[in-house]
């Protein structure tokens, strides 16, 4: 008895609070956009029965999805997202590496308090951390004059891509440090020692060795980076220029400024798709790691 | 003992510094007496006096902790529960797409999450307010929780809940005894990591609030698209502040308990 309740509380709760929205936004999605509150039809109205489903089935239609094929911006700005999710997932995987790699090697009292430096910046607000940036990368920003003092002229880096990449880097950097860090501290030194008696050059053995036996750890923290930059919504916003297009902030700006929510859940809708295949192998990973620790 | 070579040190010397000098710069600008934030103009505290005379920033400020506090402890209940279920529970009907539910939220964009919580919101006629800022955030924190409780769970040595039930203890006499004190730990870090995390969102919560409810990362938000404040800087010194003390109290804490820990294992090899 208790068993059941422990299961169908979490259960019904996720079933309710994030299964049962996704249909909804759906739905929307196959609703014409109206000038109400809420500002689309149709409605289900289940009252009226089989009649009152009917009528809202019929009602649905694929215009939303067909508008995002025929506006060159949406399709402009979900290749855009994609671009700028895999390079900056690959520039948070360069410079997360060695700095996971340098913990993992570090002296085993250095380790605890190297752990909390890098959980620090985790634990602190987002964007706070965001926001740090626009004063030092702005034109009159901290960047700017300290370069000034070795008499290099003013960059332009706020609103443009470059900000949006240094941010995406500085505030992903710990969710791919920590699965990283997780991964090779496993490692077993004694493999790179027989590795080298064997006669491997170090950089031969990290390449055969380290990186295969990281492979979940680099797995783990690509997703964590690449799945949530795809849907980036403040980031773009703070520190990128008019011409920086990412889709979460066109889901944003159709939501919240053009009030089109069928739009918008048709945005979100395709944005999911792009994503689902990601986030299940993100899953898999993730228990597939759970199992060979038990 | 191992040394450190040339090259690792230098990745960490260059990584932290990346990580850390944004935030420091961020907290030394805060004492700046310039109105203009980049042009350091002497020491001063006036913007720490500016702020907390700023009663929309306080109100905002009262309305997260709230919502903050007690969707972290339902995402823990919740969340604990949903882990001791996956990891010990065995098959149970829709358990893969359980624990999909469970875990996709862990990194779905959160304009998709926002956006579908809404949603519901409105077909279910719910008004718009701190309820409803609650609720979605205890459906995330979850996540969060129950990857915590999950680590430690599969950790711990599972035969010491067998012996429980050997000697007589009913499943949830067992959990409570044995099973709960091990995993407390990880039950008050994955806690601790809802309530940051509640605290910090701003893309759900703007999502889910009404105009009855503003939370301190949308007030920010506003703030400072337009550009840096002064004010805006003192805050963040205060919020970095708050999470630098709280960070480095739980470290030693756990540091504390681990050597004590060593110690009695000793005592006890003795």
């Amino acid at each position: 008895m208790r068993r059941v309740a422990l299961i169908a509380l979490p259960y019904l709760w996720l079933l309710l609070l994030f299964f049962v929205p996704f249909l909804i936004v759906l739905k929307i999605s196959l609703s014409d956009t109206a000038l109400a509150i809420p500002p689309y039809t149709p409605t289900l109205d289940l009252a009226r029965g089989w009649e009152g489903f009917t009528e809202w089935w019929s009602a649905l239609d694929v215009d939303n999805f067909i508008f995002l094929t025929t506006d060159s911006l949406y399709w402009k700005a979900y290749l855009s997202s994609l671009q700028i999710a895999v390079i900056s997932t690959l520039l948070t995987l360069a410079v997360g590496y060695p700095i996971a790699y340098a913990m993992s090697r570090a002296p085993d009292e250095w380790r605890p308090t190297l752990l909390m430096l890098v959980i620090l910046p985790f634990w602190t607000s987002f964007l706070i951390r965001v926001y740090a940036w626009k004063a030092i990368l702005s034109q009159e920003g901290f960047l700017n004059q300290f370069l000034s003092v070795f008499g290099v002229d003013p960059l332009t880096i706020l609103n443009t891509n470059t900000a949006v990449y240094i941010g995406i880097v500085y505030t992903y950097l710990p969710f791919m440090v920590l699965p990283l860090y997780a991964a090779l501290e496993k490692l077993d030194d004694s493999l790179l020692e027989a590795a080298e008696d064997l006669g491997c050059s170090r950089m031969k053995a990290f390449w055969l060795i380290t990186i295969p036996l990281s492979k979940q750890g680099i797995i783990a923290g690509s997703f964590l980076v690449f799945i949530p930059v795809m849907g980036e919504f403040v980031i773009p916003t703070l520190l990128g220029g008019s011409d920086t297009l990412m889709i979460g902030k066109v889901l944003w700006e159709e939501f919240f400024s053009n009030r089109d929510w069928p739009v918008a859940s048709a945005v979100a809708i395709i944005l999911l798709l792009i994503l689902i295949i990601p986030i299940v192998l993100f899953i898999k990973n993730e228990e597939k790691q759970w199992e060979s620790d038990v | 003992m191992r040394r450190i070579s040339w090259f690792n040190a230098t990745s960490l010397t260059l990584g932290f510094a990346f990580l850390y000098i944004p935030m420091l710069v961020l907290v030394i600008y805060s004492f700046n007496a310039n109105k203009l934030v980049t042009v350091w103009a002497g020491f001063s505290v006036r913007w720490y006096g500016e702020l907390f005379r700023n009663e929309a920033f306080l109100d905002a400020a009262w309305v997260t902790l709230r919502v903050a506090l007690v969707s972290s402890l339902l995402a823990t209940v919740l969340g604990t529960a949903a882990a001791y279920v996956l990891v010990r529970g065995g098959r149970f009907f829709g358990r893969t797409l359980f624990s999909g539910m469970l875990y996709a939220p862990l990194v779905m964009p959160e304009v998709i999450l926002g956006l579908s919580l809404l949603l519901l919101f409105i077909s279910i006629g719910l008004d718009r307010g701190m309820l409803t800022i609650i609720l979605a955030h205890t459906t995330f924190s979850m996540a969060f929780v129950a990857v915590v409780v999950t680590s430690r769970l599969v950790a711990f040595d599972r035969s010491l809940e067998e012996a429980a039930r050997d000697l007589g203890c009913t499943r949830w006499d067992a959990f409570r005894s044995v099973t709960l004190p091990i995993i407390a730990p990880a039950v008050i870090s994955g806690w601790l990591l809802g309530f940051t995390l509640s605290l910090d969102d701003l893309v759900i919560a703007s999502f889910t609030s009404g105009p009855s409810a503003t939370t301190l990362p949308i007030k920010i938000f506003s703030a400072v698209r337009l550009g840096v404040s002064p004010e805006i800087n003192a805050l963040s010194a205060i919020l970095i502040g708050i999470v630098t003390v709280g960070v480095i109290t739980t470290s030693l804490i756990s540091k504390r308990s681990i050597m004590k820990r060593i110690a009695e294992e000793n005592r006890a090899d003795q």
